[in-house]
């Protein structure tokens, strides 16, 4: 029964192969890393100094607002995917996906919405314009004619992701080997499971959302429309309750990635393997009730900021728990420092920094001041970036040998995570600065005092788009011509089921469900 | 067997985000402004004439509060529109006569829609409309005037830490929504 | 591209002496010079969320030096060595439990003091002295003087406005506070409780002003609150916070703190030049002295949108160059400016502009590039056509 993939383009169209999908989904979210970055170089450009250079105002909103939805709904949300895809079934000892005909399903669709998305640009009207938090009025009674292919591109993203959730959980539930019981799970698996249940519930919510701006454009609802009785801060209502817990699906398998990574390279298990899962359910849990943070300025009664911002606060427990977990990991183990492992420490560095803004900012009186500034631009990219990029090439370094069979270049790679990391921090340290001293977010041009500043940033983003066209090198060439790993499991300390497999991993693996002690 | 088990976890997982997508839509709105509305979360306070509250016999004299009106007009509403009484002085429990004067300078008939907003916010639900323009549509033909009327009583048990009430009322341009509407009804 | 960063580069070395030679009050002066951090502000709410900022941010610094101190330390002891196995230890209830509870403690104790700024923040005991309401335009202030019979407008500075443009060839750091200064000043008393009702026309802006400590959205439709109690006379920049379209960046706010007297005088003063401009109104006006103000009033106002040579923006923004409205009946041209066009970026002017400076842009517009209609219209007719 063991058969090898169909030839030619055939056996991507119709493949339902989870280590198939998994690829196109990893190559799919790379493409779209590339877009989103090349909209970020034309941001940086234009920011690099004061005055306008390059292009029009109206221009930079549309690149901002597609930066950030490129990258949060192309970038990261696919590459997650991916990673679930590739290495779900065979952590858990499962011969596949729950749902393999689906699973092609949900992909496929995904380019289709990215290509709607950015075939706005070619229309009368430009791009999305309106911010990737889309706020109304400025997306519906203000927004251009191009609002529809937007709103229908998020409905075809949200239904992608709400059946790939499905499925994973489906795969969790119900594919493991025998003897895999929840709590002998890898922490990447149940990272997973939690995540794909926040995207089940809150995806709706989105397509919510959406659906009422179609509304209220085209058939004459008044949702957000203060004249027909509704209310704008209604849709921030809405759209936090969605993007919050969004900001923890784009983390949490992050988590996941850097608890396999860290315990592998420090030759040591995982410390604290039940609480790192209770603190992630915690967190997930957190994220619904703690939304309106994001409008601490919108002119909320005393009690709602009182609510919400001890709520948020609260956050900063179960994640510091997870920190000091990964720490006690590294204490006292044997650690060497292989690029998944740089990624993963600098993981650690850059996100609790990212944490640390992220407590600044709970504090209600304080977050007036932060609220829309660069301040912010700089904690969530210190989140983003430095969390789930960051984990995502940890992930990226650490499976490519079992993927492709062959070891990427280690001084590359290591010469590739200095370069991002200290690009990284040149462009996004010196906007904690910048927004602290005043600067709006989303602005095309700026006040002479941030000049300096700015500049630096730009450098530093120019520096981080580069790193990424090494790695990028780097992974074709382990490809093409890598050499070969002769071992299943390349790595001394890694622990799992993936590392039985051969290397490459077969086709079909786990076609009988191996037994789990 | 393993088969049934994940057609269980696909249905209930399906049936889990359909009723998100429902909640969001078909509930959340409604809870929200029901929410607004008892709390003043959003400083609207209610959309219709008061009716389950009785305006209280007992007027009390010794509190007064400052009433200031403002008047906005959004966006292209380019009526006249001002109120009759900028800042009034009220006692709580005592039922109050205003108004607020619009006319529409273009040479077209046109319908209006007024929006309440209370500052601070919390005053809103303590602010007891018992008539009001802003329930109602106003339609004036071109280069018609109008006083629009509005009645009100404030809450006795308005928090004492409340000493002035801001009541704001924008005014939209709602000639084409309401035309559509008269359409759609015929 | 480097040649541009070299004047940067200059400044980051010196920078760097400073930091390694000198004296801590060098470094504190170097570190304002930079602009890195909050503003302190001159009213008791900033300063109170000053203080709460740096509390909370010396927390985290203390906490942070713990953490990575630690993982630090165990990066360069733990290293693979031949002579040492790694530990093999996975669980540690007490840890576990001091871990979560310590953290916890540290945020009720950071708690305490955001709520008490919180609650100053929303005070609403203390008198208001002054009512200004701020209203948010695509892309501009209006302030209102509540009770005075003051309001005006308030735009991005002409000469940042042109500096502004895509290749302008006007080197923007010559203008002083590029992108901070505007044709009128929110002018304000000292020492007063001045509240702002904050609210929009069109769609949501937000008014802050980093000094004042303030930050709220402007919502059309609704009305939000803040408030400022001004120690110190001076002048205070801010910026629109929340996307609006296209000018989002360009439409800052310029706060000037006076005494007292001195804003009596001022308010007495704009008055007074209310009621000239009424008496204006009446007045006849030249062909050329209307053209000439129009001009002034036309890169003021409209150029932003309907481009300095009245082409406009394909698709978004028509031309007044050769358009059928420019030069058309002028009572119709007079009516759409203002009353501006429902559903569009198109607005009212007819409360934004005096009636001399309607009539003067409309001189203007049918007179310009190619229009070539040589009529003009007087305040009079303005005044006449609104009644």
């Amino acid at each position: 029964m063991a058969h090898g993939p169909a030839k030619g383009l055939g056996r991507w169209l119709f493949t339902t192969n989870h280590k198939d999908i998994g690829t196109m989904y990893l190559w799919f979210s790379f493409a779209m890393f590339i877009l989103g970055g090349f909209f970020a170089m034309v941001i940086r450009a234009e920011l690099f100094q004061p005055g306008m250079q390059i292009v029009e105002p109206e221009f930079f909103n549309q690149m901002t607002t597609m930066h950030g939805l490129v990258m949060v709904f192309g970038a990261i949300m696919p590459a997650f995917v991916g990673l679930a895809n590739w290495m779900i079934p065979l952590m858990i000892g499962a011969p596949d996906m729950a749902l393999p005909r689906m699973n092609n399903w949900s992909f496929w669709i995904l380019p289709f919405a990215f290509l709607m998305l950015a075939s706005t640009f070619f229309m009368e009207g430009g791009a999305p314009n309106f911010g990737w938090t889309f706020y109304a009025p400025l997306s519906t009674t203000y927004a251009p004619d191009t609002v529809t292919f937007f709103i229908f591109g998020v409905h075809i993203m949200g239904v992608s992701s709400i059946m790939g959730s499905i499925n994973i959980i489906a795969t969790v539930l119900n594919m493991r080997a025998p003897g895999m019981t929840l709590m002998k799970m890898p922490l990447f698996v149940w990272t997973w499971l939690i995540t794909a249940f926040l995207l089940v519930a809150v995806m709706p919510v989105l397509a919510g959302a959406v659906t009422m701006m179609l509304m209220d454009i085209h058939f004459g609802t008044s949702f957000f429309d203060a004249a027909g009785g509704g209310d704008p801060v209604l849709f921030q209502h809405i759209f936090w309750f969605f993007g919050h817990p969004e900001v923890y699906i784009i983390i949490l398998p992050g988590f996941g990635v850097v608890s396999a990574v860290i315990p592998a390279f420090s030759r040591k298990p995982l410390f604290g393997y039940s609480s790192m899962v209770y603190a992630t359910a915690a967190i997930a849990f957190l994220s619904f009730i703690v939304w309106a943070h994001h409008m601490f300025t919108v002119g909320m009664p005393l009690a709602g900021e009182l609510y919400f911002m001890y709520a948020t606060m609260l956050i900063a427990v179960p994640t510091g728990v997870k920190v000091f977990n990964w720490i006690t990991t590294m204490w006292r183990g044997s650690m060497t420092f292989e690029t998944p492992m740089l990624f993963s420490i600098a993981f650690v560095i850059l996100f609790t920094m990212g944490g640390f803004t992220g407590l600044m900012m709970s504090i209600a009186p304080s977050d007036i001041q932060y609220h829309d500034t660069y301040f912010i631009v700089a904690h969530f990219h210190y989140t983003m970036v430095a969390g789930a990029i960051f984990s995502l090439a940890a992930g990226v370094y650490y499976w490519l040998p079992k993927w492709t069979g062959r070891m990427y270049n280690e001084a590359m790679g290591k010469a590739q995570f200095w370069i991002a990391f200290i690009g990284f921090n040149l462009t996004f340290f010196p906007q904690h600065f910048v927004g602290l001293a005043g600067m709006p977010r989303r602005i095309p041009d700026y006040a002479t005092q941030f000049a300096d500043f700015n500049m630096l940033s730009s450098i530093g983003a120019f520096t981080f788009g580069l790193s990424q066209l090494l790695f990028l090198y780097n992974i074709i060439s382990t490809i093409v011509a890598g050499k070969k790993v002769e071992v299943d499991k390349p790595w001394d300390g890694a622990e799992g089921l993936e590392w039985s497999v051969a290397s490459p991993a077969p086709y079909h693996t786990f076609s009988t469900p191996p037994e789990v002690k | 067997m393993a088969n049934s088990n994940i057609q269980k976890t696909v249905i209930k997982l399906s049936v889990l985000s359909i009723v998100m997508f429902a909640f969001a839509i078909y509930v959340l709105p409604p809870i929200y402004d029901v929410f607004c509305e008892v709390t003043g979360l959003n400083g609207k306070g209610q959309t219709e004439a008061v009716t389950d509250k009785e305006s209280p016999r007992v007027i009390d004299e010794s509190r007064t509060i400052r009433v200031t009106f403002i008047a906005t007009n959004n966006e292209n509403m380019p009526w006249d529109f001002k109120p009759n009484d900028a800042v009034m002085y009220v006692h709580p429990g005592e039922v109050v006569d205003t108004s607020f004067y619009a006319k529409n300078t273009t040479d077209r008939p046109m319908v209006s829609r007024a929006i309440p907003s209370f500052v601070p916010s919390t005053s809103a639900a303590h602010f007891n409309k018992v008539q009001c323009f802003c329930f109602d549509n106003q339609p004036l033909e071109a280069g018609e005037e109008a006083n629009m009327f509005l009645q009100f009583w404030v809450d006795p048990d308005l928090p004492k830490s409340i000493k002035d009430i801001t009541a704001s009322y924008t005014i939209f341009d709602i000639t084409d929504a309401s035309q559509d509407e008269q359409v759609s009804q015929r | 591209m480097l040649r541009r960063a070299k004047p940067l580069f200059h400044r980051l070395l010196s920078s760097a002496l400073v930091l390694a030679l000198c004296s801590q009050s060098a470094v504190a002066e170097e570190a304002k010079r930079w602009g890195v951090n909050l503003t302190q502000g001159v009213t008791p709410v900033s300063q109170e969320i000053y203080g709460l900022h740096m509390l909370i941010f010396w927390i985290c610094v203390v906490i942070g030096v713990a953490v990575f101190g630690v993982m630090i330390y165990s990066i360069i002891a733990h290293r693979k060595t031949s002579d040492r196995e790694p530990a093999q230890f996975h669980e540690h209830l007490g840890l576990e439990i001091a871990w979560t509870l310590v953290p916890f403690l540290i945020l009720i104790g950071m708690a305490f003091p955001a709520t008490k700024a919180l609650i100053k923040i929303y005070d609403t005991e203390e008198q208001v002295d002054l009512d200004i309401v701020v209203t948010g335009y695509q892309w501009k202030w209006k302030y209102e003087y509540l009770g005075k019979d003051v309001s005006f407008f308030s735009n991005l500075h002409p000469e940042h406005n042109e500096a502004r443009q895509l290749d302008s060839g006007i080197d923007v750091k010559t203008i002083p506070n590029y992108l901070l200064e505007t044709d009128t000043h929110l002018v304000l008393p000292i020492k007063k409780k001045v509240r702002f009702l904050i609210t929009a026309n069109d769609v949501l802006h937000a008014w802050f002003v980093p000094a004042l400590g303030v930050k709220k959205d402007a919502i059309p439709g609704f009305v939000n609150e803040s408030w400022a109690y001004i120690e110190e006379p001076g002048i205070y920049r801010g910026q629109c916070a929340e996307l609006c379209g296209k000018d989002h960046g360009f439409m800052p706010i310029v706060v000037k703190a006076v005494e007292q007297a001195e804003f009596d005088q001022w308010i007495g003063a704009q008055q007074e030049q209310a009621r000239k401009i009424a008496e204006l109104a009446s007045q006849t006006f030249t062909f050329d002295e209307l053209y000439a103000e129009g001009e002034a009033v036309y890169n003021r106002v409209c150029a932003a949108c309907h481009g300095p040579t009245g082409e406009g923006v394909p698709g978004a923004f028509p031309a007044i160059k050769g358009s059928p409205v420019a030069t058309g009946p002028i009572m119709d041209h007079l009516s759409l400016v203002a009353n501006g066009v429902s559903g569009t970026a198109m607005q009212a002017f007819g409360e934004q502009l005096t009636p001399v400076e309607m009539a003067a842009v409309i001189t203007f517009q049918r007179n310009s590039w190619g229009n070539n209609m040589g009529d003009s219209i007087q305040p009079v007719d303005v005044v006449q056509a609104a009644q």
